[in-house]
């Protein structure tokens, strides 16, 4: 098939799943926030609040678009379009599976596989910073532009100890293309120790660094000083409204994305199972996805809201039928790896609201000296026994 | 389809390069040059060059022009006058500097005749290994001569920023 006609049916795929999940991304990120503070959270649009995204969707486009007078109105305009475009374009890169054959064409899940695809993402995250800084410089506000400035010192500072803990894996590794770097990652040591580099390599520590990193890369709690309400008003997009807060906003999430992937790939071996076929691994979905089902009837029989005994048995059959079609055979070589990918990088993303939710923030003295004083040195010295371990077996 | 994204890229490259220097502030031409930049790592990536473009990116667009803007945000820089130009200036300017480089392409030409055409993409033994193994065995001097000569630009930073001790 044409080779332009197949990248073009991808990337509207590609683009058509990645905006709703970075739309109900911001509903998960609500309800599991108001479940952990022992709130329900959104649950009047749509059932259990369903329909949220979409309603905040139509209240950001409809809001009124504020301009304030002096700001520098070239950059004022330019600043969300960076940061979303440089957030959206590291998606193109990442690898969801392995190659697969559909209605006879073979093809890699993923758009682009370019030799250097670790190199690329670190590059196009690097000019993420210039969204942030100039959203708070050109917003002549002293708020926005202190928010502008702490993000991208932050952004700076903790992108070498992200630099240092990715490459003690590609160390191990020898290659910077993620699909490579996701191919190498099969199979399993003993028999059952998948061989991820987080096991078999013994690459915890990268791991953890790689995370704290990206929690301050992405501006998450506890590191989102740029944006620190009781501070400075809301950082960097402060005078921003409708859909150019919508850009920041998404690009955030859009960032949360790509580390979470990033992190799937470098450490907890992409698209492969955690445990052998032979033992079942491919009925682990389906066991998910039914346990799910079980527990909505389970609800529904005892409802706690007058509601719920409708809702929750729509659910549950929802539920039973995506659990069936992970048992359908043909099926099963493209939404096994995809299922595996998208479960470890909805457990990192999950990681991130549950931190967002029970972490205080730090002070931004601490931020500094913490990036410097610990995760540096520590980085280096990682590297270095890596490398050591590397070079002598 | 590889001419047409080399015309596009040089055209952004030449773009933002003459914006550079004609923009009054400084952030404006400290962008245009991330323009520049970038369009340069596009096109690397066309010739296939492909671990240059990402570290034109990752260095150039990235680190380095970032550090600029935070500079010049931090002093607060704003928009430079506009310099009034002596006659000889606004009217020869131009024209010599069409004939400068006139004579700086004829001197290149004659120098290199180039005998052979670009073909996009066929540049090879530029990947991440082989500039490894080159840095490491070819170039090992020059490039350990580079990181002490860094190192003591780091010390020289420091010692200039750190505050007097009485």
């Amino acid at each position: 098939m044409n080779y332009f006609i197949l990248a073009l049916i991808k990337t509207g795929i590609v683009v058509g799943v990645f905006m709703h999940v970075l739309a109900y991304l911001q509903w998960i990120e609500r309800k599991v926030i108001a479940h952990v503070q022992l709130r329900v959270g959104p649950r009047r649009v749509g059932p259990h609040g369903l329909l949220q995204p979409l309603a905040d969707v139509i209240k950001l486009i409809t809001k009124e678009d504020m301009i304030p007078s002096h700001v520098n109105k070239v950059f004022y305009y330019l600043a969300p379009f960076v940061a979303v475009l440089f957030a959206l374009i590291s998606i193109s890169v990442i690898p969801f599976g392995p190659e697969i054959e559909v209605f006879g064409i073979r093809t890699n899940m993923s758009l682009a596989d370019p030799g250097i695809g670790v190199l690329f993402i670190l590059g196009i995250s690097g000019m993420g910073v210039y969204g942030v800084a100039l959203a708070g410089w050109a917003s002549n506000n002293k708020y926005s532009l202190m928010g502008g400035l702490r993000s991208s010192a932050q952004m700076i500072s903790y992108e070498l100890p992200m630099a240092l803990a990715i490459a003690a894996p590609l160390l191990i590794l020898n290659t910077l293309s993620l699909r490579e770097i996701g191919e190498k990652q099969g199979g399993f040591v003993l028999g059952v120790i998948p061989n991820w580099t987080i096991f078999s390599g013994g690459q915890i520590v990268s791991f953890f660094l790689f995370m704290v990193a990206a929690f301050a890369e992405t501006n998450r709690v506890p590191f989102d000083l740029p944006e620190a309400e009781n501070e400075l008003v809301a950082g960097f997009h402060t005078e921003y409204s409708s859909m150019k807060f919508a850009s920041f906003f998404m690009a955030e999430y859009a960032n949360m994305v790509t580390v979470s992937a990033m992190a799937t790939l470098l450490f907890l071996g992409g698209w492969h199972p955690i445990f052998p076929v032979e033992y079942g691994a491919n009925f682990i979905p389906t066991l998910i996805h039914w346990g799910g089902a079980a527990i909505l009837f389970y609800h529904a029989a005892q409802p706690a809201r007058p509601f719920d005994k409708y809702t929750y048995p729509v659910f549950g059959v929802i539920f039973l039928g995506i659990g069936g079609v992970f048992l359908i055979p043909f099926l099963q070589p493209i939404l096994m790896p995809l299922f595996w990918f998208c479960a470890k990088v909805l457990t990192i993303l999950f990681v991130f609201i549950w931190v967002r939710a029970t972490l205080p923030r730090f002070r931004y003295d601490q931020l500094m000296s913490f990036a410097w004083t610990f995760m540096f040195p520590v980085a280096l010295v990682n590297l270095f026994v890596t490398a050591l371990v590397v070079a002598l077996s | 389809m590889d001419a047409i994204l080399f015309l596009i890229f040089a055209a952004i490259a030449v773009v933002c390069g003459i914006n550079m220097v004609v923009q009054k502030h400084p952030i404006s031409s400290a962008l245009s040059l991330v323009g520049v930049m970038a369009a340069l790592a596009a096109l690397y990536l066309l010739l296939g060059g492909e671990f240059i473009a990402a570290a034109q990116l990752v260095v150039y667009s990235g680190a380095i022009m970032v550090l600029f803007i935070f500079v010049i945000m931090l002093l607060n820089a704003g928009a430079e006058p506009k310099s009034v130009l002596k006659p000889m200036g606004k009217y020869l300017g131009a024209p010599l500097l069409v004939v400068f480089f006139g004579i700086m392409s004829f001197v290149v030409q004659n120098m290199t005749p180039s005998s052979d055409n670009v073909v996009f993409g066929s540049f090879k033994g530029a990947g991440p290994r082989e500039i490894g193994t080159s840095l490491f065995t070819v170039y090992l001097l020059p490039f350990e001569v580079t990181s002490v000569l860094i190192l003591i630009a780091i010390l020289g930073a420091i010692v200039l920023a750190r505050k007097e001790i009485d």
